[in-house]
């Protein structure tokens, strides 16, 4: 599993990638590094608290100049810069220094050089030739280096223990959605450029026409989502997207489809905010806006992603709900999970792709688009209406036919309709299970990116033999029924987010779950330093 | 409550057939394709709007299932319900992206578009701009009434200088947008002007502006009988106006076709816009550009022939299997 960050700038600036590999379950990204790698003195300077004692400090000696006086580390000096100026030569200077080091690691850790080079090529190919040729360069140069002389210590892996039979395949989580919503059927979508979003809209601009498909770059972020709303109505579930900011754009038209009952997958990557905020950062802010922002009653459907690959599933998961109960669904993603690369058995394409042709069967007699007593299904233009009456999809309130009203009973009844099929849905989600004992001291409740760091908090904490169990939530608007039971069972519930306590001291989804259990066991653990839990931030936090 | 859940009622067995042969169809007559009545004020200009588009869809004889009626916001914008067609009444300036999704993905739909001056102009003035940029191919009637009725009576962005209204009750200070020139500058490829009293030349542009492969737009004059009667006069000759209409070359050599408006003159186009009000009516700009609907076919169909028409399936598990 990786974990990277990147500043807010046009170019340049200190980043990290952190990577934490394991041949068992990888959970989080680490709360202490084994390995640190320092190009820059800077890099060094604000990382090296975060090795472990006994870990192992690779610097570049022509750039850094660590405390060689601290002898809680292994420091190991090579001349990084010289040797890839050296390796390289020409005009190439030092590019080429993280290549090196690659080869460099490719070494010590045992890694496989052929699939490494191949990826290299995949990498750098369709550039100059040259360039290919001096990137493989350069890992050559990295791999030769004698790093025997200076580090005697090598890591192996055993080989995975995994039993499920699949491969598994590697990927970042806003790859894992986009190609999560292709399996679901989705064919068509528009957005508007947006960091951390914007990957996911470039996978779909250059994949979706392989699949006779369309993704538009929308002027703004209100034609983005007036666009999908377009494909939708035409008859192809349709996807937009943004973080934050964009979606409050998208609010209105947001209204509209949950008013016209009109099927939609509405992304949110999400940063710390408000405003323009930290757009690299991550935070989980976004909870209040995606269950309540819009205006009126506007029913929609709130679902939250743990991982990278239940970025596939979640996506798979929105485009079933927003088929079957045609109304708008939220994804909520994050900045963390947007760019964390993670491997996982690949998915079963045979069970889970959908089909995303229009039903353009002609409608019986007397059709109505919004039945009170029934699930919406629209008609798409294009559909015969064997009556010869034609519907009209709308925003107005209205009665069963779709005609505009303002009668007092309707808007009441419209109202519980659109309302009440979300209940339908609550009773079908099945309750998430419970990681640890199923009843004790503190159950921990997360959602979202927090999944991985809540877990093995639990594993830790039952190391250290304290009762700690903990239940993530992937449906979060509606709740799924029987939620109270589960916290019943447990002294204290805790729910672990990452955004502020609040006027009140709750977290948002400690909020949502206090208004709806009014259950005064529910506290609530959050922090906003824009960076991912800790595992050791969240049993210091909720043991306390 | 609990709701059922939906599922298509298998239709009469016959019906299931592939849509009826033209000839079989039965006509589409004015009946068929009227639906509620309309909610505008008596003497509305848009009720001859309404009529002229009946005309249109008795004359051109459509298929039924494939006429599409879209709209945003505003008292014109109520077009949808008027219609027995597909339609969907959408929210305050967003229509033209609505439709441009619609018309990307269904090329076997006739997407006709309906607003104001307000929902096309100011609320929705951006996307007008970059439909029009796009081409995208949808026809678009923009009625224009220089004023917001259904809130009744504000400044509009195109009320004449000196017209008062609620919120400029010493007369309109802001300079207003003028359509045409506002669509000619943003690349609409067709671009024409009528006035709701002129029902045949409604119904002549009508058929040019729906035959056109691209982002076709008439501003049509409509005037609000209730928030400002007597708007459209100096271009209606019943009311003492004059209704001059753009003389077209002919192409025929003739020393009269010199001094006639060369359609595909974008420069031509936008001296005639420039004239002051009430102006001329008829075709300004009519220009072929590829549409971003067959760009997007064109890009749809290289790139499906280069994965060798691979089914889905086969495509996303070739994407799976290079991230092994």
């Amino acid at each position: 599993m990786t974990y990277m960050t990147i500043p807010s700038t046009i170019s340049g600036g200190p980043s990290i990638f952190q990577v934490r590999i394991g041949s068992g379950e990888v959970l989080s990204a680490g709360d202490e590094a084994d390995f640190l790698v320092a190009f820059y003195q800077h890099s060094y300077e604000s990382h090296i608290e975060f090795l472990r004692e006994g870990g192992v400090l690779l610097y570049d000696s022509d750039q850094v100049q660590p405390n060689l006086e601290d002898k809680r580390f292994v420091n190991v000096g090579v001349p990084i810069t010289g040797l890839t100026i050296e390796a390289l030569g020409g005009t190439a200077k030092d590019k080429g220094k993280n290549v090196f080091v690659l080869g460099l690691l490719a070494k010590i850790f045992n890694l496989d050089t052929e699939k490494l080079k191949g990826l290299i090529r995949e990498r750098f190919g369709g550039k100059n030739e040259s360039i290919v040729n001096a990137a493989l360069t350069a890992f050559q140069a990295g791999y030769a280096f004698p790093v025997g002389n200076v580090l005697s210590k090598r890591y192996e892996f055993e080989p995975s223990p995994r039993t499920s039979g699949r491969a598994q395949v590697t990927m970042d989580g806003n790859q894992a959605l986009a190609y999560g919503l292709i399996a679901g059927g989705v064919r068509y979508g528009a957005g508007y450029p947006i960091t951390p979003w914007s990957s996911i809209m470039e996978i779909l601009r250059s994949e979706l026409p392989k699949y006779g498909g369309l993704f538009v770059q929308a002027e703004d972020e209100l034609a983005a989502v007036s666009l999908a709303l377009g494909f939708s109505y035409a008859g192809f579930l349709a996807v937009t997207g943004s973080a934050g900011p964009g979606i409050s754009l998208k609010t209105e038209a947001i209204g509209w489809a949950s008013m016209a009952e009109m099927p939609l997958v509405i992304v949110n990557v999400q940063r710390g905010g408000p405003s323009t905020g930290l757009p690299t950062n991550v935070e989980q802010s976004d909870l209040y806006q995606a269950i309540f922002g819009s205006h009126g009653d506007s029913p929609r459907v709130v679902l939250a992603a743990a991982t990278v690959e239940d970025c596939f599933y979640i996506a798979l998961e929105a485009t079933r709900i927003a088929r079957k109960y045609s109304t708008p669904v939220f994804i909520l993603s994050d900045g963390s999970l947007a760019t964390r690369i993670e491997a996982f058995d690949e998915p079963n394409l045979n069970e889970v792709m959908r089909d995303p042709a229009p039903d353009l069967t002609p409608r019986a007699p007397e059709f109505k688009p919004y039945a009170l007593d029934r699930i919406t299904r629209h008609a798409p233009p294009g559909t015969r209406m064997l009556d010869g009456k034609y519907p009209v999809v709308t925003g107005l309130e209205h009665d069963e036919l779709g005609h505009p009203t303002a009668q007092p009973k309707l808007h009441a009844g419209m109202t519980a309709k659109r309302r009440s099929k979300l209940q339908n849905l609550a009773e079908e989600i099945p309750l998430p299970p419970i990681r640890g004992e199923q009843e004790g001291d503190v159950l921990l409740v997360g959602w979202g990116s927090t999944y991985g760091p809540i877990q093995e908090a639990v594993n830790r904490a039952h190391e250290g033999g304290v009762r700690v169990s903990a239940l993530h939530l992937r449906h979060l608007h509606p709740l799924p029924d029987g939620l109270d039971g589960i916290f019943k069972r447990f002294k204290r519930v805790v729910v672990v987010e990452m955004n502020d306590q609040g006027l009140y001291g709750y977290g948002q989804l400690a909020t949502v779950l206090r208004a709806r259990y009014c259950d005064p066991r529910i506290s609530s653990f959050t922090k906003t330093d824009g960076l991912t839990f800790r595992v050791k931030e969240i049993l210091q936090g909720v043991l306390k | 409550m609990s709701l059922a859940e939906t599922t298509t009622k298998a239709p009469d067995p016959g019906a299931l057939q592939s849509p009826p042969a033209p000839a079989e169809r039965e006509r589409l007559t004015k009946k068929a394709i009227t639906a509620d009545h309309p909610t505008w004020c008596p003497a509305c200009g848009d009720f001859a709007v309404l009529a002229a588009f009946y005309k249109v869809l008795e004359k051109r004889q459509l298929p039924h299932e494939n006429i599409v009626t879209l709209a945003g916001i505003g008292c014109s914008s109520r077009f949808p319900y008027f219609v027995n067609s597909h339609g969907a009444h959408f929210i305050h300036g967003r229509a033209v992206p609505l439709a441009s999704g619609v018309s990307l993905a269904r090329p076997d739909l006739h997407v006709f578009l309906f607003g104001g001056d307000g929902d096309g102009f100011s609320i929705g003035g951006n996307h007008l701009d970059h439909g029009a940029r796009k081409n995208i191919r949808l026809t678009y009637t923009i009625m224009d009434n220089f004023v917001y009725g259904l809130t009744k009576k504000q400044t509009s962005p195109t009320s004449p200088l000196g017209y008062r209204s609620k919120t400029d009750p010493t007369g309109v200070i802001d300079n207003p947008v003028n359509p045409i020139k506002k669509l000619i500058a943003a690349g609409a490829t067709f671009i024409a002007r009528t006035h709701a009293s002129q029902v045949n030349h409604m119904i002549q542009t009508y058929e040019r502006a729906m035959d056109h492969d691209g982002f076709s737009v008439i501003e049509c004059l409509s005037e609000c009988v209730e928030f400002f009667p007597g708007a459209f006069d100096a271009g209606n000759p019943r009311k003492g106006g004059e209704f001059k209409v753009i003389e077209e070359k002919k192409g025929d050599n003739t020393p009269e076709d010199n001094v006639r408006h060369d359609v595909t003159d974008e420069l031509a186009a936008y001296r005639l816009a420039n004239l002051p009000f009430p102006g001329v009516f008829g075709v300004f700009y009519d220009v072929k550009r590829p549409t971003k609907n067959a760009l997007e076919k064109k890009w749809i169909t290289d790139t499906r022939t280069k994965a060798g028409n691979a089914s889905d399936r086969e495509l996303l598990q070739r994407t799976f299997d290079r991230m092994k």
